[in-house]
């Protein structure tokens, strides 16, 4: 069993209620614990970083202290979280003088001791997705894998990788037996945070990502982030596109791969139903 | 006692604007051993240089101490004048009272002074124990070797030949030609790459004065100007040269066609034996091992029947060749950069993203597709065409910060050719600025936009899109500071140039430096740009810089004057200043055999006292540069650098002792 220091961040429990349930599930399948960290408090998402650099890094910054405290490794599933805590960390460690202000505030000093991970890599290093796990191989499902903005970028956050053309999530939809498609929109922004102030620009540009995976001949998406799905998935109606593409987690891929079913994995929440192409591929 | 005579160069105001040159003189009149000191306003014209001479003559002086300009600036002119008083030019020495004096300390006139009068000083201490010296010469083997066959090698071979030397051009590949015979038409006239190449690679293998060594490498060289050892590596062309007749059956039969073919920047196939291009010199094939079906598989054989002439010789090795040259000319040329690692740019996977080079073979009647521009995804013929330039040059994050020259030029002459062939076809480029400084370049570039509607975009491109059936192209204008999307067919990328992969090794086994970007240093960037610090050693072409081809021939033009200069001398005169090893006190401990940056010492078995034979240090004389580094390395103070000797030096520094 191993362990890790659960930071769910704000959407699990709530928009991506869906993301939170199979991730559980899958997570308990392959022997990964995850520990919810006591108290855990917004990371401050875009809104901290554009009003104050301290707060935007205290905030994290109190999260991964309390996981510091636990000794375990920090995982979280959102992208956005993710990047944040992972910046902080890397700051934090390479600036004394952040280090310094940010325990004036806190009270205690992070000293960078845990890992801080994306719940993709939890998967990778330590659940094991060989075949005798995967009971039902996602035979004939052509994927196409989003990593967003964040996943890969600053290239800080994920060395080692071809940022513009990340692989490592394609290397998962393989290793479920599905085809990953190739296609140019991987690490294209889907609008995020605009999504309610100007969402002219999240039709545009989650449109864009949507047509570029029609295009490629997906029969789906796969993202790795709450804030990715709700553009890509939600808003698909509003865009008036000649298609519509079911967008699903991976962790939710995964799942199907080792037989949950569509509902205990909340696959009924998406506006964009998945179910008519997982009945036509045989997969449900 | 020696008597010395001491001269004070006014350099017009340029000295004595600031130094009292009164003062240095009264103060000169007093050291010990100067028999004489004066001024005059201009030390080094005629009736300055006469004053030297007359004054040696009638007052018996044996050595001079010229206070002036730089040594480097006059040191020559002052030797002369004291060699034509009748004394060895080698007992004289300069105290440079401008360059480190006045032009640098023009706000203390005082303390300004006060320093001539020490350089002064220590001048006359170092000139008390000056010694003559005698000029030394060195045999020259009157042959020149040039390594590479690419424009620069051919030309800089023609003209060494043409004034009477013999060359050897060493080239890697199966044929002379580089990169100048893969081009389509050359900026900025327009005219046919082959058409103006190809009667010269000819000219080379007529000319009685140049033997050609194709498919083969330096390995090893030894020596110095004047006298290079060079080993030269002929790989085993499986093809007998004397019996060949190039009539090309081979090729035509030979079943292994899987191999991209080089010479067509990977856009087409080759087979195992092959010549690179039709007009290749020598038009006779070679087989390459590693493609050929009976190397690999032990059958095959089909070359050998189908010859005519039994040419075809499976068993032939690779031989070395040892041959002597008294100059050797490097013009290895370059590679272009390798855009795989641009992940805006498709990380190289993407068919329809060529590079210019790529386009020069597909756009040229005798390349693969017979002068058709064909996308390689669907052999469409692409209608509008992005250009991206820059990719691999003034690009930090590459590592690439310089600029590679040619890139905006070539780029405007594939984007005219583009137009020319298909008047129908739109092509965009995306610069980051214009640099098209040579004759005629700026209205060749202006022509290509105004006459043939080329549309030039100032900015970078952030995207390429694989769309089903075209490229989507993202990105900024940054002269309207619009945001563009450009729906296109084929994108051509303008990949820096980059020095050959192995071009560290040439330089290695030359001992030539190279700069961060791995291009050959010249001995001066302004005043000695095709000499190296390796005497008898040049450079020529795009192996020191990027350049184009009116450039890199101007260079190799360049490189031959230089050569021959070097072998019309009867014999070499070197620099007496060199280091000399006295043996009684070497203890063959080799310091200065590592110690030394140009190869200059060898060790040999010398007989010192009579039956006692020691392994010892010797300079050669010939090499040695007086740089004076094995000096200072020395533990058993064997070597001594004549014209600084220690006693020299010891003498200097005695003149801050007894203050
Ligand atoms: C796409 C493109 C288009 C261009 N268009 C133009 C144009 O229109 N007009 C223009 O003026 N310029 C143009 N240029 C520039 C032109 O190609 C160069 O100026 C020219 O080729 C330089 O000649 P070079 O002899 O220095 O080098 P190269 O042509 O590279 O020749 C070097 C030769 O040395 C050989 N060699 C290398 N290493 C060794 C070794 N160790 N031992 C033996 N042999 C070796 C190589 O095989 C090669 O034959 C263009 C360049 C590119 C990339
Ligand atoms: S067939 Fe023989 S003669 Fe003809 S090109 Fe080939 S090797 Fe030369
Ligand atoms: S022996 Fe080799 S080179 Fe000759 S025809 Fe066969 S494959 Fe070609």
């Amino acid at each position: 069993m191993y362990k890790v220091a659960y930071f769910p961040g704000c959407s699990l429990s709530s928009t991506a209620k869906e993301y939170g349930m199979s991730t559980e599930l899958v997570c308990k399948d392959l022997g990964i614990e995850l520990v919810e960290i006591p108290d855990w408090i917004c990371c401050g998402a875009t809104s901290a970083h554009i009003t104050s650099e301290l707060m935007a890094i205290a905030l994290p910054a109190r999260n991964l202290l309390q996981a510091e405290k636990q000794n375990l490794p920090i995982c979280s599933p959102c992208s956005a979280c993710f990047s944040r805590l992972k910046l902080a960390d890397i700051d934090l460690k390479r600036n004394a003088q952040l280090r310094a202000d940010v325990a004036e505030v806190m009270g205690e000093e992070y000293k960078g001791t845990i890992e801080v991970l994306h719940l993709w890599q939890v998967i990778q290093k330590y659940g094991d997705l060989r075949t005798e796990k995967v009971k039902k191989e996602l035979k004939g499902l052509r994927v196409a894998s989003y990593y967003g903005c964040l996943l890969t970028r600053p290239p800080e956050v994920c060395p080692n990788e071809r940022i513009e053309d990340p692989q490592f999530l394609d290397n998962l939809v393989s290793s479920l037996g599905a085809s990953p498609v190739k296609w140019s929109y991987k690490t294209e922004c889907c609008g995020a945070a605009f999504s309610l102030t100007k969402t002219d620009i999240v039709y545009r540009l989650s449109g864009e990502i949507l047509k570029g995976a029609r295009e490629a001949d997906a029969d789906c998406i796969m993202v790795a982030c709450p804030l990715c799905h709700s553009n890509l998935d939600a808003r698909q109606e509003e865009m008036g596109l000649d298609f519509s593409i079911p967008v699903l987690y991976f962790t939710q891929l995964i799942g199907l791969a080792f037989s949950f079913g569509y509902s205990e994995m909340g696959l009924r929440k998406h506006f964009v139903q998945a179910k008519g192409l997982l009945n036509s591929k045989g997969l449900l | 006692m020696a008597r010395i005579g001491v001269f004070i160069c006014h350099c017009g105001s340029n000295i004595a604007g600031v130094v009292n040159a009164n003062k240095v003189v009264e103060a000169a009149k007093e050291l010990p051993g100067v028999r004489v000191c004066m001024d005059y306003k201009y030390m080094c014209s005629d009736p300055g240089q006469n004053l030297i001479i007359n004054t040696i003559k009638e007052q018996g002086l044996d050595r001079v101490v010229v206070g002036s300009c730089s040594p480097r600036m006059h040191e020559n002119t002052f030797r002369a004048s004291v060699e034509r008083a009748g004394l060895n030019p080698y007992m004289l020495e300069i105290a440079n009272i401008r360059e480190h004096v006045s032009w640098v300390h023009s706000d203390n006139k005082d303390a300004a002074t006060d320093k001539a009068i020490k350089l002064v000083e220590l001048a006359v201490a170092k000139v008390r124990r000056n010694e003559p010296l005698q000029k030394m010469y060195a045999d020259i083997e009157k042959k020149a070797l040039v390594i590479g066959g690419g424009i620069a090698g051919i030309q800089a071979a023609l003209d060494i030949a043409a004034n009477g030397y013999k060359v050897m051009l060493v080239e890697k590949e199966p044929s002379i030609g580089g990169r100048m015979s893969q081009l389509d038409k050359t900026f900025p006239t327009m005219d046919c790459s082959a058409c103006i190449l190809t009667p010269k690679m000819v000219a080379v293998a007529q000319n009685k004065n140049i033997t050609l060594q194709t498919y083969a490498e330096v390995t090893e060289v030894n020596g110095y100007v004047g006298n290079f050892e060079v080993n030269i590596k002929k790989r085993a062309r499986l093809v007998n040269m004397a019996k060949c007749i190039g009539c090309g059956v081979c090729t035509e039969k030979c079943p292994s066609k899987k191999t991209l073919s080089e010479f067509n920047a990977n856009i087409a196939t080759r087979k195992a034996i092959y010549t690179p291009f039709p007009q290749a010199v020598p038009n006779i094939p070679v087989i390459d091992k590693d493609s050929c079906l009976y190397f690999a598989t032990g059958k095959c054989k089909v070359c050998e029947k189908v010859c005519p002439a039994e040419a075809i010789d499976y068993t032939q090795e690779d031989e070395i060749i040892t041959e002597r040259f008294g100059a050797i000319v490097v013009a290895t040329g370059y590679d272009l950069y390798d855009h795989s690692c641009y992940g805006e740019y498709g990380y190289g996977e993407i068919p329809d993203v060529i590079t210019g080079l790529q386009l020069e073979r597909m756009i040229n009647s005798g390349g693969p597709t017979g002068g058709h521009v064909k996308r390689p995804s669907d052999g469409k013929e692409p209608e509008t065409v992005v250009f991206i330039q820059c990719v691999g040059s003034r690009d930090d994050a590459k590592g690439k910060p310089y600029c590679s020259r040619v890139c905006c030029m070539y780029t405007a002459k594939q984007a005219l050719l583009l137009k020319e062939h298909y008047p129908n076809s739109q092509s965009f480029v995306f610069y980051m600025d214009i640099r098209a400084a040579g004759k005629g370049y700026e209205e060749f570039v202006q022509r290509v936009q105004t006459e043939y509607g080329v549309v030039y975009l100032r900015g970078r491109v952030s995207r390429i899109y694989e769309k089903k059936d075209h490229l989507l192209v993202k990105g900024v204008d940054t002269l309207s500071g619009k945001q563009i999307e450009i729906k296109a067919d084929m994108v051509v990328l303008a990949t820096g140039l980059e020095p050959k992969k192995e071009a560290q090794n040439l330089a290695q086994l030359l001992h030539i430096g190279y700069d961060q970007n791995g291009f050959y240093t010249e001995l001066h960037p302004k005043l000695a740009p095709v000499e190296t610090q390796i005497a008898g050693v040049y450079l020529a072409g795009c192996c020191q810089s990027p350049k184009d081809i009116p450039d890199t021939v101007a260079q190799a033009s360049a490189t031959a004057t230089k050569v021959g200069a070097l072998l019309s001398q009867e014999s070499l005169e070197i620099e007496p200043m060199i280091s000399e090893v006295n043996p009684l006190l070497c203890s063959g401990c080799k310091m200065c055999y590592s110690a030394c940056p140009y190869s200059a010492i060898e060790m040999e078995d010398k007989e010192i006292r009579r039956g006692e034979v020691k392994n010892v240090a010797k300079v050669l004389t010939s090499v040695c540069k007086g740089c004076g580094v094995c000096v200072a390395g020395c533990y058993c103070k064997a070597i001594d650098l004549k014209g600084w000797t220690d006693r020299q030096l010891m003498e200097e520094i005695g003149v801050f002792n007894y203050e």
